[in-house]
């Protein structure tokens, strides 16, 4: 990548990347805590796609989900509640060469972030955003969150959360250039890694709302749709997320949806009935920022010189 | 200087040209009649002829105020002088006021003594509209009641001769006044007119040139108050611009390739600057949905290894914080600047105040040790972005410019920066990093350590702004969060360990020792110029360090018998009620140093929006100074 130092910029000799090359320090989750899954998931596709571990950033706010970064060996960002975002588009701003991650939950994303989601959104740099939305705050032990459905109890509404839930996916999917909008569950490893592995491979921000358990506080929230699977709607399409028909056989409800129609997207995602799996939305022709933000990448420290002498020029007397 | 009646009466023909070495000039106008264009181009050509100038923007409150209102002033103060001029000075000498109105507001300001002389259109001396005329001529009689020299020059009337639309000619023609007044070379100001209007066409360029005559000729046949500044011809090539431009191509002689902000008065005309001129090296300014994003942004950029800058005002450091926390907490390489503006709250937008060293300090929760520096002049502005990377760099962390909205707008020349390669960013390293060195490998005596980019194999690290150890791992042990403190405190101390003791101006020694910091560097020196020759034993010392202190203060201090701060933000009054000596709030960097030293060192400080003028430190200085010659 131009911007670097030129000898490092040699394609490296070959390696095999296993996965036990992104291996980071043990995870400290909660036994049975859906987050492991999502690591699990996010390591095969970085071994299966062979990402450079010096290469790939994970970027991270504040919450259970959040010390992501820690427990997979690439470089990571675990930074300040709500603020993954910006901090993930400085990093890509100016380096295309990163493969990037940003990991959120849904206290992250959906209530401090929720400027930042919004805007981020409509940048659309090429990031793959993983929300792992236990409707609930877990690192604080247990607070409603945006996500939270009507009815249920916390220790801030201990008489029930008064209010109907926010939803990632409408709200995500009414932001002016949205450019990939998945949905998935923890519970079903190929299906999350084929939706990650999709979001990775989508050029600019993908944004994966994953329905994660939290069996420490909120079990009977995706605990109870894992063993009643006729609350989840598998999309299938061509241009979906690619499932074996075995896999598909495990989703009683499915229904084919085309990912290209923005309008038939936003009626799927605001079905309150079932939760809808697989890729609601995906636009590849989205503008981009980071295609902006990396021009003048290549420029040389005596055109950079010159540049700013001709500027300085103008105010010579 | 004052000019009597008498002296109006003489025939121009008598006239001659009083040589002085220093004059304060403003032009004001409803906002669009190009007062402003006036004052620059005016500025620019005394700057050119050799002569030190500093300018002040007058700006009004409003986007578009109402036509003749005194709210709506918008023009320029131009203070030229033989020798470099540092501030913006004391009273105008002369005034040219395009309607009565806006010259109330600049005699509200304070902006006029007796004597000065006041050019004022008088085509409203004979408008339609009799309530105009009519508080035209109270004016007139009322400016006459406080002893300016009151000059009525047709402009209105002169400019119809040359365009339909006087509104839009009448800067050209003011233009011509002073440069008939200043006897400044006709031609080059006809260069100059030229060169500004060549985008527009021929007939532009004739018809201002026709403008600008008839305000010189109207001027030398009419006028006879004239003045000579004599100028030097500079030895080097000189640049003048305000404090923001300065400090934008300074981002760029950095090699700074990010400015991530949010927009954000007096902050970001240097983001306008460089929204152009950035792209032309490479790099782009970020608009951010908010100034949260826009730190975090940067601090994204710097973690990549491209060190950033952010700017902002008052309100937006405040949302900066915790990110600014975090970049001293990870060890972020950083360079945040903020322009400060009257605080606090969204406070006085447009207007100077030095209210935010405290809240730079200490705004983040925990112990925070940062660097902040402060420059004096424009020059230092554009110098001292090229430092903070590099300080940012080598000690790994955020380093803070506290400039101000008098910098900001102020225009003074300086000689122009030689630009150097070692002072652009090297490329980013990607060198594999050897494995067995840590990500925050602190030398032990220095706290230093180097970072590792992602990109570099074998640096894998997890970047956190939670408690952690020297390979970045989250540790709440005692010890070791005991010691990484202790790091990032060091650092401070190896930075103070590498400055030198700053430099009085006057003697080592004396009666009262003024301190000050940023902006009114120039404002003190003088008052105390003027004491001096007096006779007083009074000197001056101005920080440009406020984190770490510059070292030997205690030192320096200790050789006059009262240490004083100037600033301006806020202190309580000593004869107020209530205000004890116990109960009193002393300004902000005589609290630091109170601190710092254990010295009782006093302050006067003020907030009233806009520089205190020289006149106001010497008269305050004198009283000062009398106070401690009744104690010996
Ligand atoms: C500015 C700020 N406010 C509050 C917190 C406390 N806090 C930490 S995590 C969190 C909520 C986490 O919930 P979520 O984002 O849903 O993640 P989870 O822990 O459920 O994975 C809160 C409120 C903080 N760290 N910073
Ligand atoms: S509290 Fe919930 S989200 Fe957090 S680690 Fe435990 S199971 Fe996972």
């Amino acid at each position: 990548m131009s911007g670097l130092r030129q000898e490092w910029e040699a394609e490296a000799p070959p390696r095999n990347c296993t996965l036990q090359d992104y291996q980071g320090v043990p995870a400290r989750w909660c036994p049975g805590c859906g987050d492991h899954a999502v690591l699990n998931a996010v390591q095969q596709v970085a071994r299966d796609k062979q990402l450079p571990p010096e290469k790939t950033v994970v970027v991270s706010g504040i919450g259970c989900s959040s010390r992501f970064p820690h427990y997979i060996k690439t470089y990571g960002f675990h930074g300040l509640h709500g603020r993954a975002f910006p901090v993930a588009c400085g990093v890509r701003s100016r380096r295309p060469d990163l493969h990037m991650f940003v990991v959120t939950g849904d206290g992250d994303c959906c209530a401090i972030g929720t400027a930042h989601w919004i805007h981020t959104i409509r940048y659309n740099m090429d990031l793959t955003i993983l929300l792992l939305d236990n409707n609930i705050y877990g690192l604080t032990k247990n607070q409603t969150s945006p996500t939270t459905r009507t009815g249920e109890r916390s220790n801030t509404h201990p008489r029930g959360n008064v209010l109907p839930p926010l939803n990632p996916l409408s709200v995500t999917l009414g932001v002016t250039n949205a450019s990939f909008v998945a949905q998935t569950i923890d519970w079903n490893p190929p299906h999350l890694y084929s939706t990650i592995r999709a979001a990775y491979e989508h050029k600019g921000t993908s944004f994966v709302r994953i329905l994660q358990r939290c069996p420490h506080f909120t079990s009977h929230v995706f605990t109870a749709v894992q063993h009643d699977m006729s609350q989840v709607l598998l999309l299938t399409h061509d241009d979906g997320i690619p499932l074996e028909p075995s896999m598909q056989r495990l989703f009683p409800n499915r229904a084919a949806h085309d990912p290209h129609q923005l309008a038939a997207a936003r009626a799927v995602a605001e079905r309150d009935d079932v939760y809808p799996v697989g890729l609601l939305y995906r636009d590849e022709r989205a503008a981009r920022y980071d295609l902006q933000t990396s021009q003048g990448l290549g420029k040389s420290q005596a055109e950079k010189m010159a540049a700013t002498e001709k500027w300085l020029s103008r105010y010579e007397i | 200087m004052s000019t009597t009646m008498a002296d109006l009466e003489a025939t121009p023909s008598t006239s001659t040209v009083r040589v002085v070495d220093q004059h304060i000039v403003e032009i004001v106008s409803d906002s669009g009649e190009g007062a402003q264009t006036c004052g620059q181009m005016f500025a620019d050509l005394v700057a050119r002829n050799g002569n030190g100038i500093w300018t002040v923007e007058i700006i009004p409150a409003e986007i578009e105020p109402p036509s003749r209102s005194r709210a709506g002033a918008s023009g320029n103060r131009i203070r030229l002088g033989s020798n470099p001029v540092t501030n913006a000075g004391d009273h105008a000498d002369i005034v040219v006021a395009l309607n009565e109105q806006v010259l109330y507001s600049r005699i509200d300001a304070g902006a006029l003594r007796s004597g000065t002389i006041v050019f004022v259109d008088r085509t409203w001396a004979e408008h339609p509209d009799d309530e105009i005329r009519r508080r035209y001529q109270e004016a007139i009689e009322d400016f006459r009641r406080r002893a300016y020299t009151v000059i009525e020059a047709p402009i209105e009337a002169q400019c119809r001769q040359h365009t339909d639309d006087p509104r839009k000619g009448k800067n050209m023609w003011a233009l011509g006044l002073l440069c008939a007044i200043y006897d400044l070379d006709a031609a080059t100001v006809r260069e100059s007119i030229s060169r500004r209007f060549s985008r527009k066409g021929d007939a532009a360029i004739e018809k201002n040139l026709a403008l600008f005559a008839d305000g010189y000729d109207w001027t030398l046949a009419n006028v006879q108050q004239r003045f000579r500044v004599p100028a030097h011809k500079h030895a080097q090539p000189m640049v003048v611009m305000n404090g923001n431009q300065a400090l934008a191509l300074g981002i760029m002689a950095a090699g700074i390739e990010v400015c991530s902000m949010y927009p954000i008065t007096p902050a970001t005309s240097a983001s306008h600057f460089l929204a152009n001129a950035l792209q032309e090296a490479g790099g782009f300014v970020h608009q951010a949905e908010d100034e949260i994003a826009a730190i975090g942004f940067a601090i994204g950029c710097s973690y990549a290894g491209k060190t950033a800058v952010t700017i902002t005002s008052g309100p937006g450091l405040a949302l900066k914080t915790e990110f600014l926390g975090y970049a001293v907490m990870a060890e972020v390489p950083l360079v945040v600047i903020v322009v400060q503006r009257g605080g606090p709250s969204t406070g006085l937008p447009t207007k100077i105040e030095q209210g935010d060293l405290l809240a730079a300090l200490y705004a983040s929760p925990g112990d925070s040790p940062k660097i902040i520096i402060a420059p004096a002049t424009i020059e230092e502005c554009f110098h001292f972005v090229v430092t903070a990377r590099r300080l940012a760099e080598d000690f790994r962390g955020p380093v803070m410019i506290l400039s101000d909205a008098n910098l900001a707008t102020g225009q003074q020349p300086f000689p122009k920066p030689q630009l150097q390669n070692s002072w652009l960013a090297p490329p980013v390293e990607q060198a594999a990093w050897d494995q067995s060195v840590p990500p925050f490998a602190w030398d032990p005596e220095t706290g230093l350590s180097r970072r590792p980019i992602p990109g570099q194999r074998g640096g894998e690290y997890v970047l956190t702004g939670l408690a952690h150890d020297e390979a970045s791992h989250v540790a709440y042990e005692s010890a070791i969060n005991q010691k990484s403190m202790e790091m990032r405190s060091r650092k401070l101390a190896v930075l103070k360990s590498a400055l030198h003791p700053p430099q009085v101006h006057g003697s080592a020694e004396g009666d009262l020792l003024v301190v000050g910091w940023g902006s009114t560097l120039g404002c003190i020196e003088e008052a105390v110029d003027q004491l001096r020759a007096e006779g007083h034993r009074v000197s001056s010392l101005h920080l440009r360090f406020l984190s770490p202190l510059e070292p030997g203060l205690k030192k320096i201090f200790e050789r006059f018998r009262k240490v004083l701060t100037v600033e301006v933000n806020y202190s309580d009054p000593v004869d107020a009620a209530f205000i004890t000596p116990e109960s009193r709030r002393y300004s902000q960097l005589s609290q630091l140093l109170r601190s710092q030293t254990l010295i009782d060192i006093d302050c006067w400080s003020q907030v009233p929006g806009s520089p205190i003028p020289p006149s106001r430190i010497v008269a305050e200085l004198r009283r000062r100074l009398e106070l401690l010659r009744q104690e010996s």
